[in-house]
């Protein structure tokens, strides 16, 4: 390339009413280089990129991409002018072919044009194969596993070969070998001279990519420089508190329901049209017990939630202390004490904390209610203080205790928790982490956790299941799990 | 690939139309009539498809649209009597003029309120058709002095020319890069405007596209009916038998809304002994229709097809 293509960010600040989501940002890639803009959840990260692409407005500072001033135009004319975004979540035209959804990218801005130049079937095809789609060009999106969906992504925002490339979280929800190939992928879009933000939640998943890396907390920069320097940065390590695995599993006899177990999974297989989601599944659950069941993106853990909800068409059996639970519908099931809180949220996010709480406890008492309410607020204070805010405007942590919270008010017997570390930073864990181990001790509830964060699922789990492939493959407490599942399992 | 599947459908199009030519050789005058107005209507939810079935919108006032060009043309020639091509040019002006004055503020707001803004128009537009009964013809209707011609079948043969015409334009532009960019910003505007795409420039023309060929049904429709009333340009149950017949039809297929059309013309008619039970029935069976088979009668077809 002729000139540095680069990025150069300064003074950006953005407001959302009262809340200002990013301060005076400053940062600058320059062309054949990787920034990785890292920061927990709610850090403005997004809210930056977002400001770059043009998709909100920045209400001070400036955003210069190739040296020209962008701030405040929309986002198609940034695009043009030459940054691309890939976006976390795909979504493609369902009904159009994969070469169709990359030609989309290549058409010009133009109503007067009718018929495709020939030339951009050409230059499409070129795409794919650079990013490795070109097998299965004449695919339906639909068909396509989760990886080439990011990939027709990343496909479509550098058609137009922009000077700049944003990608949001790069590697969610692809499994190892998937993130190595798209790291290589990203790597040769490096040395072809685009200049790159990345931006994730820490410092790990980007390491092995990155120039440089500027760290976020709640809007602002605090820390900056190679991956190495952000790791042992004295504030960085204060943000990302981990903490290290302590188990205090209590032995499986110490219950008391140990011949009839509160829950009983048995030779459970479920199957969406010909692909098989659970195979054999067979667990149990004492009353107070917690149990954790842990596994990869699509392993079968929210197929399994689903089928005990109720929610799935199963074979096997499914029994609650004792009795058969086939036939209750999900309303029912969940009524009588078996509480999912979900994967994807599903929040109210138009209404206010206190009504989706409220929405909760809508079968309780009024006094059981304002008493439930009440410790609720206590296990997570800042729902208290959130309590007249739309769900939708809290922040991605608030909204998982809030899903959590609104699963307690039902007062179930047996909660059910679906990933709830799903896109969270570590500091956020570490606050839904101390709730649950409240929970757990100063409760009798009885809770089966689904997750693929090893180190959030093992501290509080009694016994732990880990889920392949459909399968059941392991079973123990969980402080062998390291021995015999093998650190590298994850 | 795509290209020959879009010239293959429109050539299934024209040997329809062109077998559907020679029905007034052996159809009562009678049957031509229906078959004239479910042309018309055709073309309406075409149009209509065109804004919801790509560009994501959905307008609950296609009868703005019709009721603009179809009483524009009527008042002016009941006025002045120029030639009826120049009022049937002058109604489809007024709906493309009328539909960039509601889309330009409709389409800033999101969602539901797009909707909602063009539901406004229409109760406007009625108000108004009410309000001026000197000019309009009121509650009572407008009667126009001219019609293109009293033959039925020559009137059949123009409206399914004119519905031929209409739908080969619009399904080649559905399946036009134009349209593959519409459908895009209908899916995720966001996206769309990072890829490049001035969403706000796309979702205007479809709609001036939808206002263009609403006004010239509707200014074609007055001149075969000789009157206009509110009742049958105007009025939401229209625009709503509009809505049906496109969504039975199939949603994104833009050719799916003659289908409907046609269905829902030909439904109340067979349904006509059982006099007011018949709307209910046939709204019933839309109804049903919408809820087990999403993708419509096209949808059916073509899946069948694929499937076989």
């Amino acid at each position: 390339m002729a000139e540095p293509a680069h990025l150069e960010v300064s003074g950006l600040t953005k407001r959302f009413g009262g809340l200002v989501a990013v301060k005076d940002m400053a940062l600058r890639v320059e062309s054949g280089k990787i920034l990785g803009l890292i920061g927990p959840n709610g850090s403005g990260k997004s809210t930056v990129m977002k400001l770059i692409m043009g998709i909100e407005r920045p209400d001070a500072g400036s955003v210069r991409i190739g040296g020209v001033e962008v701030a405040g135009w929309p986002s198609h004319r940034i695009a043009r002018l030459g940054a691309g975004m890939v976006f976390q979540h795909s979504r493609p035209l369902h009904r159009q072919t994969v070469l169709e959804n990359i030609k989309l990218a290549l058409l010009p801005d133009k109503l007067t044009r009718l018929f495709a130049d020939p030339a951009t079937d050409e230059h499409a095809r070129v795409i794919a194969k650079r990013v490795g789609l070109d097998g299965v060009l004449d695919r339906r999106p639909a068909t396509l596993p989760f990886a080439d969906l990011r990939k027709i992504e990343i496909a479509k925002a550098i058609a137009r070969n922009p000077k700049v490339l944003l990608i949001d979280e790069p590697f969610a929800g692809l499994t190892s070998k998937e993130t190595a190939a798209f790291s290589d992928l990203i790597c040769e879009l490096r040395d072809s001279g685009h200049a790159i933000l990345l931006v994730d939640h820490n410092v790990k998943s980007v390491l092995r990519l990155v120039d440089r890396v500027i760290a976020m907390y709640v809007g602002e920069h605090i820390a900056e420089g190679t991956a190495d320097e952000v790791m042992r940065n004295e504030t960085v390590r204060r943000v990302y508190l981990g903490g290290s695995i302590e188990t205090a599993a209590r032995p499986e006899s110490s219950f008391r329901d140990a011949a009839v177990p509160f829950l009983e999974v048995k030779d459970v297989s479920v199957h969406y049209g010909k692909a098989q989601a659970l195979e054999g599944v067979s667990l149990h659950v004492h009353a107070g017990e917690f149990v954790s069941v842990v596994g990869l993106n699509g392993a079968g853990k929210t197929t399994l939630f689903n089928t005990i909800s109720g929610l799935l068409p199963y074979s096997g059996e499914i029994r609650r202390e004792g009795a058969v639970l086939r036939g209750q519908t999900a309303a029912t099931i969940a009524r009588k004490g078996i509480v999912q809180s979900p994967e994807g949220r599903e929040l109210f996010v138009d209404m206010t904390v206190r009504e989706n709480l409220d929405l909760g406890g809508q079968h309780l008492p009024t006094a059981g209610n304002a008493m439930q309410m009440a410790w609720l607020f206590e296990l997570f204070p800042i729902l208290k203080a959130r309590q007249n805010q739309a769900a939708g405007t809290l922040s991605g942590g608030e909204q998982q205790m809030l899903t959590i919270a609104r699963a307690l008010m039902m007062k179930p017997k047996l909660l059910i928790l679906d990933e709830p570390t799903l896109g969270l930073a570590p500091v956020i864990l570490e606050q839904i982490s101390k709730a649950l181990e409240r929970l757990r001790q100063t409760t009798q509830i009885t809770v089966l956790l689904g997750e693929q964060n090893v180190t959030f699922a093992l501290p509080h789990a009694d016994r732990v299941y880990v889920l392949e492939h459909a399968r059941i493959v392991w079973e123990g407490e969980p402080a062998k799990f390291a021995a015999e599942m093998g650190t590298g399992y994850l | 690939m795509r290209f020959s599947s879009a010239m293959r459908t429109l050539l299934v199009l024209l040997i329809v139309v062109v077998v559907a030519s020679f029905l007034p050789l052996g159809v009562s005058g009678y049957v031509l009539g229906l078959l004239t107005i479910a042309c018309y209507f055709g073309v309406f939810a075409m149009a209509w498809d065109l804004l919801f079935g790509f560009a994501g919108e959905v307008n609950f006032g296609p009868t703005f649209l019709i009721g603009t060009g179809a009483y524009t043309a009527g008042i002016l020639d009941n006025l002045y009597q120029p030639p009826i091509w120049i009022c049937v040019v002058a109604g489809t002006v007024a709906a493309v003029v009328g539909g960039v004055v509601l889309a330009l503020p409709a389409l800033r707001v999101r969602g539901p309120y797009f909707g909602l803004t063009t539901l406004v128009a229409v109760l406007m537009l009625q108000n108004y058709v009410v309000v001026d009964a000197s000019l309009t013809g009121g509650e009572i209707g407008l009667t126009v002095p001219d019609v293109i011609t009293i033959s039925d079948a020559k009137n059949y043969e123009i409206a399914l020319w004119f519905m031929a015409i209409s739908a080969a334009i619009l399904f080649s532009l559905s399946r036009s890069p134009v349209g593959l960019i519409l459908q895009a910003s209908g899916q995720d505007a966001v996206q769309a405007g990072a890829l490049g795409f001035n969403v706000t420039k796309h979702k205007l023309f479809a709609f001036i596209i939808s206002a263009f060929f609403s006004g010239l049904a509707g200014a074609l429709m007055v001149f075969y009916l000789g009157s206009a009333s509110v009742g049958t340009f105007v009025d939401i149950t229209v625009g709503v038998q509009i809505i049906i017949a496109a969504v039975l039809g199939g949603r994104r297929t833009i050719l799916g809304g003659v289908l409907g059309a046609v269905f829902i013309i030909a439904m109340a008619e067979a349904l006509r002994p059982i006099g007011d039970l018949a709307n209910f029935v046939v709204f019933a069976m839309a109804l049903v229709v919408v809820l087990l088979f999403p993708s419509g009668f096209f949808g059916l077809l073509t899946r069948a097809k694929e499937g076989g």
